[in-house]
């Protein structure tokens, strides 16, 4: 722990500290920064201790967004829960179905047919890029406002991201609750013509990546807003258990998609994008740069798409023909956000549902950097450095 | 006589008051209409009045006014801690400010009225010896006291102050109270935290606003705004002569205005509302309708001091005078009331084009942080206004000095620039007519099965959702 | 011939009657609604229960950047007469001005030396 106390003493406060020592006396100004506040992503709640402008201490509030859906999976089947924890990281739900599905694999043994590996790897890096470009049209919002030119970019991002979504109703006919995942496989095979929409996509998201770079991360008054606000060291990050764009952004070269290979990533070299300074503009750029990189894998990924069973498990019939008698597993992914980790412990009681199931969100931990990076700037950089951790409340509270 | 211009300063107030209120009112439409073309969206389209079965929708037109209804009859709350006097003065304050300021704002050229008659003689031209027309004006605005001809002006604003733009200012500097006792009142932080940014912003900005006008008042050498818009009728727009103060008042007035990248007071990503975080109904509505009105009143004074306010390149008041120099090269004599009348439609055509331009500017720029805001005020606008001082006193008397011949030049390149603005209005007017009457393209990007669906049966843009 | 002044001071009854008559008339139309319920009252701050007053001293920056600002509002009261008699006045108006305003413009460098128009 000697890292924690050395930033918090280095941002003048006890991080410890609880909010109500307020004295009266000292013309600080304790706000309440959420729940139901703009540019919270949800139902998030920082205290603020103010001294003028400036955030001396900064106090997250979490579990606005709990529904119990750790609880709920030992209560459902197996199969029943995919749909489920569709709705953990909401804007990212390919990649939710994919770990969870991948813990139940290890648990029973049930080997991936090798297509669909490498079209859960296309869903995934398709959903990154989805997730990353709504990332930037809400970052920008904080950053730029809701009446203003924010918006703007916003409402771009949201139609490209569309494309994608459209792209993920042609293969499983939802547009969120995807139950694409299946244990052993894939439940829905590739639509004729997919990959050449794919390719529509993708040149549209491409020609307009530039753009949007132009607007927000070549945009002067984003620059300014964001260069050295929030700098989150890699020692700090590592500490917090900080992973994905926000551990990259922070000079940590880590990612699982090339450190522990799963799906086709084996096969599919993947170049993890990696900024030293640690501030929101580094976060930003990561993510920026990790669109391009996901639009090269799924290119990659049609070009070197297998023939082949897109299931290796036998065709579900009934919700309770899953039975898992016992034993554990933890399998982490890649996600949007980071280590997208599903902890699943058999034998429950019936065995057709799990005994224990947690899910190792990454932005739980994005948010615990909070009270560390916020103190000493000011409230509009408390917002800038909220938007620039990509948390997604869903899957924080879950 | 006196009835008369009675009756003329009731129809220019009201003149004022309408153009201010409407314009502000459709700025209202404009800018969700803008963002929304901006932003590949449809924009407002719900508000719908039936007309003998027949729906009329006007392109969200009628959503200014569905606004209105809504916010008069919207619960009216206030927080039970709240200043409750001053919580309602300050709307008062904020919308009213904004429109004693255009009482000083001449929005056309004096109208010289016969003593002895209501309408002037319109289709007459009074031609002098050397084809100059003797309509009694004379040049600066003053109808010819001559009882022979009995002409009275009738000078085309409301308050035709001899302060001018000391008044503008005195006016403008008032919005701040609004703002400030808005948030103090309010009982909340959010309100507090706007209104003590909103006073610093303002007070911030208001030095920028007046240094940036001393260089043009220096060029103009009156402080009185249509004294102002006749030297610029008479040599060149305040543009081409003060380009660095247009430019720094064009950010300070975005600035007191409270808008987007400089609205700080009211972001609503960092204070939700600013403040008037708890002002609901009506109360809001005039918040509301003050910051549009603000930009109407911003433009107005934009254009009047650097956009040459009512007057047209190469329009004269006694008809258009092509002019490099000494040589002339076309002269139309037209009656002073018909160039005066083009001059005011000139005026509320600059003001529109002026608060459009704000519009984009709005939907295409993120925000300033408090600290960044302030930097830009004090550290830059400030120093460069006092330079844009100095630099132009120093030229002022180099010119003065030169003698005969620099001042034939730098009648010449007013002239030019007289030629390019007429260039520039004619093309522009071109490309919005061309514009108007083009077809509009819009490249759609069908990805997936029932995107396409929905495309091949209309699509939702053409097919009014029944909602 | 009437004074402008009258003109403006009907503009500025004209403009509070407005003000007074949208507010009037929303009280008219308004939906009464009951204030009876606690948490309807409370001052908005994000569905929390308020810590502290709203009312409270704030910093004393704000009354920092008034006092600059009183500062550079009376040189722009000295300046804007200077500048529209300043051709009239010559070199010598110009060189005074130039003084007042390299005064002052130590008195802008002081201040931004000091940081007092710094936000931190």
């Amino acid at each position: 722990m000697t890292v924690l106390t050395e930033s918090a003493a280095r941002a003048g406060v006890d991080p410890h500290l609880a909010p109500a020592s307020l004295d009266p006396e000292a013309d600080l100004m304790l706000l309440h920064f959420g729940p139901q506040h703009p540019s919270t992503h949800g139902v998030f709640r920082m205290d603020l201790l103010l001294d003028g402008e400036m955030v001396l201490k900064a106090t997250p509030y979490v579990g606005y967004l709990h529904r119990g859906v750790e609880k709920l999976c030992e209560k459902l089947s197996f199969v029943q829960q995919t749909p489920i924890v569709d709705k953990n990281d909401y804007v990212a739900p390919m990649t939710n179905e994919q770990a969870l599905n991948m813990a139940f694999e290890r648990l029973l043994g049930v080997e991936v047919p090798r297509r669909a590996r490498w079209m859960r790897t296309i869903f995934a890096e398709l959903q990154r890029i989805a997730s990353h470009l709504l990332w930037l049209g809400t970052f920008t919002l904080d950053l730029g406002g809701a009446l203003g030119g924010g918006t703007t970019l916003f409402m771009h991002c949201f139609r490209e991201r569309e494309s994608i979504l459209d792209l993920f109703e042609e293969v499983s006919g939802a547009r969120f609750h995807y139950n694409t995942h299946t244990i052993g496989g894939n439940r829905h095979d590739l639509p004729a013509g997919w990959d050449a929409n794919v390719e529509r996509a993708l040149r549209v998201i491409e020609s307009r990546l530039g753009e949007y770079e132009a607007m927000s991360v070549a945009n002067s008054i984003f620059v300014a807003r964001t260069r050295g606000i929030g700098v989150l060291s890699g020692d700090l990050a590592l500490e917090l258990g900080i992973t994905g764009p926000n551990l990259r952004a922070s000079g940590i070269d880590h990612d699982l998609r090339r450190d522990a290979p799963y799906g086709a990533y084996d096969e599919l070299p993947v170049r993890a994008c990696v900024a030293r300074e640690g501030d929101c503009l580094a976060r930003a750029r990561v993510r920026v740069d990790e669109i391009r990189e996901s639009i090269r894998l799924v290119r990659a990924g049609l070009a070197g798409l297998p023939d082949g069973p897109i299931c290796g498990f036998k065709p579900i019939r009934q919700p309770t023909q899953v039975k898992i008698a016992g034993g554990q597993a933890y399998v982490a992914i890649e996600g949007p956000r980071g280590e997208l980790g599903t902890f699943v412990v058999g034998g429950g009681d019936p065995a057709t549902a799990p005994h224990r199931l947690k899910i190792r969100a990454p932005s739980l931990h994005a948010l615990s950097a909070i009270p560390y990076i916020v103190p000493g700037h000011t409230v509009s950089d408390a917002v800038a450095i909220l938007g620039s951790l990509d948390p997604i409340m869903g899957e924080v509270d879950r | 006589m006196t009835a008369t211009l009675l009756l003329a300063t009731i129809v220019k107030i009201l003149i004022m008051v309408m153009f201010v209120l409407n314009l502000a009112a459709i700025l209202t439409w404009a800018d969700r209409r803008q963002s929304s073309m901006i932003q590949d969206r449809v924009g407002p389209n719900r508000a719908v009045i039936k007309i003998f079965g027949k729906e009329l929708r006007l392109a969200g037109l009628l959503h200014p006014l569905a606004d209105g209804l809504k916010f008069f009859t919207k619960e009216d709350f206030m927080p039970p801690n709240a200043d409750r006097l001053l919580f309602t003065l300050a709307p008062i304050m904020a919308m009213g400010m904004v429109f004693t300021l255009v009482a000083t704002i001449p929005f056309g050229d004096t109208i010289c009225l016969h003593q002895f008659r209501l309408f002037p003689d319109f289709w007459h031209v009074h031609t002098g010896p050397h084809g100059e027309l003797l309509d009694g004006v004379e040049r600066w605005g003053t109808c010819a006291a001559d009882s022979r001809n009995g002409y009275a002006p009738l000078e085309l604003v409301v308050a035709p102050l001899g302060v001018g733009i000391l008044y503008v200012f005195a006016m403008s500097g008032q919005g701040i109270i609004g703002a400030a006792i808005a948030g103090w009142s309010s009982d909340n932080k959010f309100s507090l935290m706007g209104a003590l940014r909103a006073a610093s912003q303002m007070v911030s900005y208001e030095v920028t606003l007046g240094m940036s006008l001393v260089g043009a008042m220096m060029i103009y050498g009156t402080v009185r705004l249509d004294d102002m818009v006749r030297w610029q009728q008479e040599h060149a727009w305040g543009i081409f002569v003060q380009p660095l103060a247009f430019f720094l008042f064009f950010a300070a007035a975005v600035a007191e205005n409270k808008r987007i990248p400089f609205d700080l007071p009211e972001a609503e990503s960092e204070l939700v509302s600013g403040y008037f975080t708890e002002y609901a109904g009506m109360k809001f509505g005039m918040f509301y309708f003050a910051e549009y009105a603000e930009v109407v009143t911003g433009s107005m004074l934009l254009v009047t001091i650097f956009l040459g306010g009512w007057a047209l390149p190469f329009f004269h008041r006694d008809g258009l005078l092509v002019q490099f120099g000494d040589t002339t090269l076309l002269r139309v004599a037209i009656p002073h009331v018909f160039v005066t009348l083009l001059g005011v439609l000139a005026f509320f055509g600059k003001v529109i084009v002026v608060c459009w331009i704000q519009v984009f500017v709005r939907w295409s720029l993120p925000r300033f942080r408090y600290d960044q805001l302030m930097k830009l005020g004090w550290r830059l606008l400030l120093p460069a206004s006092l330079a844009n001082i100095l630099v132009t006193g120093v030229v002022w008397l180099a010119v003065d000095k030169a003698g005969s011949a620099a001042s034939d030049g730098l009648r010449i390149a007013a002239d030019v620039t007289q030629a390019v603005v007429a260039m520039a209005m004619t093309y522009l007017i071109g490309r919005g007519v061309v514009g108007m009457f083009g077809t509009v393209t819009h490249e759609r990007n069908i990805i997936g099965t029932s995107a396409g669906i929905a495309a091949r049966r209309g699509g939702t843009k053409t097919e009014p959702m029944q909602a | 011939m009437q004074s402008p002044w009258l003109s403006v001071l009907s503009f500025l009854v004209v403009s509070t009657l407005v003000g007074l008559g949208m507010i009037g008339a929303g009280r008219v139309l308004r939906v009464r609604a009951r204030h009876d319920s606690p948490l309807k009252v409370r001052p908005y701050e994000c569905g929390e229960e308020p810590t502290g007053p709203a009312w409270m001293q704030f910093h004393p920056r704000y009354y920092l950047v008034a006092l600059v600002f009183v500062l550079f509002d009376v040189e722009a009261v000295f300046l804007l007469p200077w500048g529209v008699v300043q051709r009239e006045l010559g070199p010598a108006g110009v060189g005074a001005a130039l003084v007042f305003v390299a005064v002052l413009m130590l008195g802008w460098l002081y201040a931004v030396r000091k940081e007092a128009l710094k936000w931190q």
